[in-house]
């Protein structure tokens, strides 16, 4: 048997950044990335944006390519499901019966999209958006003049709703919260995403459930809550994600929303890692209270930090959550987290070209910026990012009057 | 000014630790006032993906990439920081007369 090396379950986002840095920091020992996907990890982001509406047909965003795994020597296992752990022989368990030591092992199994459940329905024809093949599965459907329903106003719900109505289809969404986007963006911006796409032609069912799904021929028929009927060709779910720890709970790891790691992203056990969408970690900057984020900054960061451990360091990690959606010609972008903060303040930028809100504790700490529009949007948020880190007090005057150059707090 | 040299801007245009994104013909610049009131200019991509550097954020003689974080030093175009790995182009800039110019060759 070869030396133990490092394995990496789940060759995502955060899989693939570990493997690159493990090299980069100087790691010389066996690296092996294991994904049951059979393609090289790829990126998501564009699966609900350009896939959707490129003339072309798309192909995958790779991270990794063979020419780079060859010479970084990083062994890619595709189309393989691990299907336990093995703590004490310190060894995982394929499921076409392999064994493979570790000498240290990182779980960075991602999320997987809730499925729609509802009694008396079948849903099964109900399409989520994960993997690059859902995404092709979409696309092929995504028809001019077909209609499609989107259940979930959360962002890849509208992200895939914006592409649908560029590819001409009629699009309604329906979303049982009082508005679109409840978690983590503030009611003013949520405000200005739903108005972008009202103008576009998206109908809104919002505040209501859903009773059932009928099968009528190849078209469904969905009967909301107060009866409503909305006939469509194609239904598709973004009602969130659930964390995959299914092997780390069998094997008796921590989970609390998520493989519980500590700020150094080690879990209950002191040879195996978490990062990416599957952990749950305390944060510093927020009182070290637990929180576990989709995003796809923070995979590759989580990634890169759990690499750097994994090879001897000793890093926390602290980094400001971060996040950015695109639909139509608006970016919006969420520095911090908003429901942390006790009061807001708006600016304009001079031109109108977007908003920027900065989101203050009572004691006047600032704990999120979240932003839409166009442009310089950005630089802006990536300047409120620093002073988030800093734990800045700024002047909320200064944070409102767009004629105050935003670094220019940094300094004090 | 001779020959190749290129008007960008008035000299004040572009604020202190800041950028501009400047285009002529097919070539897109980024040029850049730095903390110590010089001026520089880089190939206004990223050489990660096609982002524009004018997006992002000046501090001292590093532009950050708006999409990834990705760094450069500006002053030579050297990649500082992942995911930008490779060198930006640069292009020589002068002052004249209160003017910026640069030199596409
Ligand atoms: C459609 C879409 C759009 C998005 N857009 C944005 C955006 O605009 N902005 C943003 O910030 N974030 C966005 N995200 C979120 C971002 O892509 C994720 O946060 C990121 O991919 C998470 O990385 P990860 O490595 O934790 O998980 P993943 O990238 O999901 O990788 C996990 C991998 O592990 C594999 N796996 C799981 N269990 C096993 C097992 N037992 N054995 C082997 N393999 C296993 C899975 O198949 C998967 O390939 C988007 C996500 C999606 C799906
Ligand atoms: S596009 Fe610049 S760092 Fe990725």
């Amino acid at each position: 048997m070869t030396e133990a090396g490092i394995v990496i379950v789940g060759a995502g986002e955060a899989g693939a950044r570990a493997a690159l840095e493990l090299r980069e920091c100087g790691w010389t020992g066996s690296i092996t990335l294991i994904g049951k996907e059979s393609r090289a990890p790829y990126e998501r982001p564009p699966l609900s944006k350009s896939a959707l509406v490129e003339e072309s047909e798309p192909s995958p965003a790779f991270i990794l390519d063979e020419t780079k795994l060859d010479r970084l020597r990083i062994q890619l296992i595709t189309d393989s499901k691990v299907s336990e752990i093995d703590r004490n022989g310190r060894n995982v368990l394929m499921e076409d019966g392999c064994r493979i030591p570790y000498h240290r092992l990182l779980l960075t199994t991602g999320a997987s999209p809730r499925k729609l459940a509802l009694e008396g329905s079948d849903t099964s024809g109900v399409l989520g958006l994960r993997s690059f093949g859902d995404a092709l599965a979409i696309r092929s459907r995504l028809l001019p003049g077909k209609h499609i329903v989107v259940i979930g106003g959360g962002f890849i719900g509208l992200e895939v709703a914006a592409s649908a109505r560029e590819k001409g289809c009629e699009v309604t969404i329906v979303e049982v919260g009082p508005r679109i986007l409840m978690r983590g963006v503030p009611l003013p911006i949520a405000e200005v995403v739903e108005a972008r796409h009202r103008s576009a032609g998206v109908e809104f069912k919002l505040g209501i459930g859903l009773a059932k799904i009928e099968l009528e021929g190849d078209r469904y028929a969905i009967i909301l809550a107060d009866g409503t009927v909305v006939r469509c060709d194609t239904i598709i779910a973004g009602i969130g994600a659930i964390p995959e720890t299914s092997l780390a709970a069998a094997c008796g790891l921590d989970i609390d929303n998520g493989i519980v790691v500590n700020d150094k992203l080690t879990t209950s056990d002191p040879h195996i890692y978490a990062a990416g969408d599957c952990c749950s970690f305390p944060h510093a900057l927020y009182d070290g209270q637990r929180i576990r984020l989709e995003a796809w900054r923070n995979a590759q960061d989580q990634g890169i930090v759990a690499a750097r451990n994994m090879a001897g360091a000793s890093e926390s990690y602290a980094a400001v959550p971060w996040f950015w959606s695109d639909q139509y010609d608006l970016t919006l972008q969420v520095a911090g987290l908003p429901d942390r903060a006790a009061t807001m303040v708006r600016r304009e930028s001079p031109d109108g070209g977007f908003q920027v809100y900065f989101h203050l504790a009572e004691d006047g700490r600032i704990v999120a910026a979240s932003g839409i529009g166009r442009g310089g949007l950005a630089k802006e948020i990536r300047v409120a990012e620093m002073l988030i880190e800093r734990e800045a007090r700024p002047d909320p005057a200064s944070l409102m009057n767009p004629e105050v150059k935003l670094k220019t707090l940094l300094a004090l | 000014m001779s020959q190749g040299w290129i008007e960008v801007c008035e000299v004040g245009e572009i604020d202190e630790e800041d950028v501009i994104r400047f285009d002529h013909g097919a070539v897109s610049l980024a040029v850049y006032r730095s903390d110590k009131d010089k001026y520089y200019a880089t190939d206004g991509f990223c050489t990660h993906e096609r982002v524009h550097l004018s997006d992002g954020l000046v501090m001292g003689s590093v532009i950050e990439c708006p999409k990834h974080n990705g760094r450069f030093d500006y002053t030579t175009g050297a990649a500082k920081k992942t995911p930008a790995c490779e060198a930006l182009k640069t292009y020589p800039v002068q002052i004249e007369a209160g003017k910026v110019y640069v030199q596409i060759d």
